[in-house]
């Protein structure tokens, strides 16, 4: 049994099918990247997984470890393991970044049974972890993503990323709007926490995040369907060539 | 699955008010009603002098001509309050005041356990001297002696009557006069106790004061009267909070706060305010018409309310400053969350006479279920006040579609010097917010209460530590089901 085991799944919304049938086999210690033109349903997919409201679950089924990812509400599937880094990570006013990150930190810790994590030992890792990110610290104490760069924001997704060791991390776009300091140090970060129980999804329109994160296999995403599966090479050849040859024979 | 037997259980508990208890000390009670004879018994079970009974037999012959006359401007809905369905006086059955904690009834100390004032502790620990309301009469005050070193006095409004009548002739209804409106008159007439506290000349007083409400009694209605005089150069921080237990009756608050600030004197005046804010369906809860005011009588006085209102049925309160003293300043700064079928009005007013005074306007209205949240403040500028200056900020959070949030601010300048600005804001909380925040692990209500109090932060900051812990908590609780 796999990690993940997306089989056929349909999505619509407000009554138009997104997604027309994916299936997609993920292990722990895998990482997979999904690419593909605008519009083709790619961020669909991840909320979908993430389990955002307004997505239609026509067919199909979505098992994660075992058990049914589609029943369980956002907020169980993000204790069970399943994080989302999202494209556009929204602004929360009045929120320092760390009562925030505690705030997660400990709802995962209550599900586990343990207790809120003790103030001092909170400040002591997130202290190492703003380093190993190169996040300055001062960062934390301000409101979450508000006034953030890009590349704050995205910084600040993989902050929450490591601090809640998922099991099934979705970056969404997370190279989009980087520059190429903030793109290696985002890469860094995510590949700091591949290990053999954590599996990996990564969104991406460009081939540029994969060369930092290598993946070991590659779905090409076009009109709601995966239509190619390769190792990392496929996605050298799409930089190439792009993706006219999907569309066209979408199209047909 | 812990996990979700807590859900559960956390749900199940949005129903029961998290205070909703009763004790069942005996009290001794005025019969039912309100009529001269009643204003008499209370005044002659306080054994006050014949200078308090003539002004709350004035307060009540005055009352009686505006019988008919209740305010019907705030943006209120209620039905017709019978005055003559309420008990005026009850107190709890204690025989002769107790002189230490050990004295005091085994069943109110606990009763102060639940809600969270261990008495002892907090006079061993906290450093706060508590007066503690019950039923209206004062039971326990600690740090007195302390305190009278220093030449502080705190201690319950009845027995400032009597042991220190010239300053309680001098000040009381020097701010909100008997005859100021229906509810502060009806309060001259009938109130049972409150705090008095005064601040001799150069001292900041070293601990913060503190005073627990609490109603109890079926019933009755409470009448507080309050009064702190901050005497020259001195400075003190008053926090007041509190909670009720449940019931379906709805009680009649009608409390006085007169504040007097002198030359180069602070008050800051917290309150946490918890009352039972009746059901879901509107059923019950505290109907609370209060009135507060500060006079910032010295030059470079000062005052700051910070209230965060999450209780009761009915809120109709407007702290407010009247800025005599050249270079005065006036601040409030509010939380007021209404749920389900919560009603309040509330806001500030802010008169500014002398040269030179400043005020500032922090308002927060949230509003979740069915509930409807007014900002109604006043900034006046008088032809005096020169070079006065107001800033006002009133933001609203929307919670769901069903509830109201509105602003009314009047300002009136009659001073061409003066600069007043006023900034208003409404938003909702987003799903994409929500979607955010729940991505991260956090339950809708966790989520609610995370965002809010972000909301709410630049108010809550202002509160002193003891309660900004317990308004923080406050604000996740009293939102509770207004999601999902």
């Amino acid at each position: 049994m796999s990690l993940i085991e997306i089989k056929d799944l349909h999505v619509s919304v407000d009554g138009k099918e997104i997604l027309k049938g994916i299936d997609l086999n993920m292990d722990g210690g895998e990482i997979h990247a999904i690419m593909g033109p605008n519009g083709t349903g790619k961020s669909t997919l991840s909320y979908v997984l993430a389990g955002k409201d307004g997505y239609e679950i026509t067919q199909g089924s979505v098992l994660f470890d075992g058990k049914n990812l589609l029943d369980m509400e956002a907020d169980e599937r993000a204790r069970a393991g399943v994080f989302l880094a999202f494209q556009y990570p929204m602004e929360i006013p009045g929120v320092a970044t760390a009562t925030f990150l505690k705030t997660a930190l400990n709802a995962k810790r209550r599900e586990q049974g343990l207790d809120e994590i003790d103030a001092m030992d909170f400040l002591n890792l997130i202290k190492s972890k703003t380093k190993e990110l190169e996040i300055p610290y001062e960062m934390i104490k301000r409101p979450l993503n508000v006034g953030f760069s890009g590349g704050e924001k995205k910084r600040a997704e993989v902050l929450q990323m490591s601090l809640l060791e998922p099991r099934f991390a979705i970056l969404d776009e997370t190279d989009s709007g980087l520059d190429i300091d903030a793109l290696k140090v985002v890469s860094d970060g995510v590949n700091a926490l591949r290990s053999p129980d954590r599996a990996f999804l990564i969104i991406t329109h460009y081939q540029r995040l994969l060369s930092y994160i290598v993946p070991d296999h590659v779905h090409v995403l076009v009109g709601g369907r995966i239509v190619e599966s390769g190792d990392k090479t496929l996605a050298e050849l799409l930089e190439a060539e792009g993706y006219a040859r999907f569309e066209e024979s979408e199209a047909a | 699955m812990a996990a979700t037997q807590q859900t559960v259980d956390a749900v199940r508990d949005v129903e029961k008010y998290k205070y909703g208890w009763e004790t069942n000390i005996e009290s001794d009670m005025a019969p039912k009603g309100l009529s001269e004879d009643i204003v008499r018994f209370i005044s002659a079970k306080k054994e006050e002098p014949e200078w308090m009974l003539d002004w709350r037999l004035k307060a009540y012959r005055l009352w009686l001509t505006q019988e008919d006359q209740e305010p019907d401007w705030a943006k209120l809905k209620y039905p017709k309050i019978d005055y003559q369905d309420s008990y005026y006086y009850a107190s709890p059955n204690l025989g002769d005041a107790p002189k230490s904690l050990d004295e005091v009834d085994p069943k109110l100390l606990e009763t102060y356990e639940k809600l969270g004032i261990p008495l002892r502790e907090q006079e061993m620990l906290a450093g706060v001297a508590v007066d503690a309301v019950f039923d209206s009469v004062s039971v326990a005050t600690t740090y007195k002696k302390k305190l009278n070193e220093l030449g502080v006095i705190f201690c319950p409004m009845s027995e400032a009557i009597k042991e220190h009548p010239e300053l309680v002739q001098k000040y009381l209804g020097s701010v909100v006069p008997y005859s100021d409106n229906f509810f502060a008159t009806l309060n001259c007439a009938v109130f049972t106790d409150g705090s008095f506290v005064y601040i001799p000349k150069g001292l900041r007083c070293p601990m913060e004061l503190s005073t627990y409400f609490r109603i109890n009694e079926k019933n009755t209605g409470q009448f507080e009267r309050t009064l702190i005089i901050a005497d020259e150069g001195s400075y003190v921080s008053y926090l007041e909070g509190c909670t009720a237990p449940q019931r379906d009756e709805n009680q009649l608050h009608a409390a006085v706060v007169e504040l007097v600030v002198l030359d180069d004197a602070e008050i800051k005046y917290s309150t946490v305010q918890n009352w039972y804010p009746g059901d879901e369906d509107g059923k019950g809860g505290i109907y609370n018409f209060v009135t507060k005011r500060a006079a910032c009588r010295g030059k470079n006085s000062k005052v700051m309310w910070t209230q965060v209102e999450t209780g009761s049925a009915i809120t109709w309160k407007y702290p407010s400053c009247i800025l005599q003293g050249d270079n005065s300043s006036g601040e409030f700064y509010s939380v007021a969350i209404t749920n389900n079928r919560q009603q309040a009005d509330t806001g500030t007013k802010m008169i500014h006479l002398g040269k030179n005074t400043r005020s500032k306007i922090i308002a927060k209205g949230i509003s979740a279920g069915r509930s409807n949240s007014t900002y109604r403040g006043l900034v006046r500028i008088q032809p005096k006040a020169e070079g006065a200056r107001n800033f006002t900020q009133c933001d609203s959070l929307l919670i769901g579609n069903q509830c109201g949030a509105h602003t009314v601010p009047y300002i009136e300048s009659r001073n061409p010097t003066a600069q007043t600005e006023h900034e208003a804001t409404t938003s909702k909380i987003s799903d994409e917010q929500m979607f955010y925040c729940q991505q991260r692990g956090m339950n809708p209500e966790e989520a609610i209460s995370l965002i809010v109090n972000g909301f709410c932060k630049e108010v809550l900051q202002t509160l002193p530590m003891e309660f900004a812990v317990e308004a923080q908590k406050l604000v996740g609780i009293s939102l509770e089901g207004s999601v999902g």
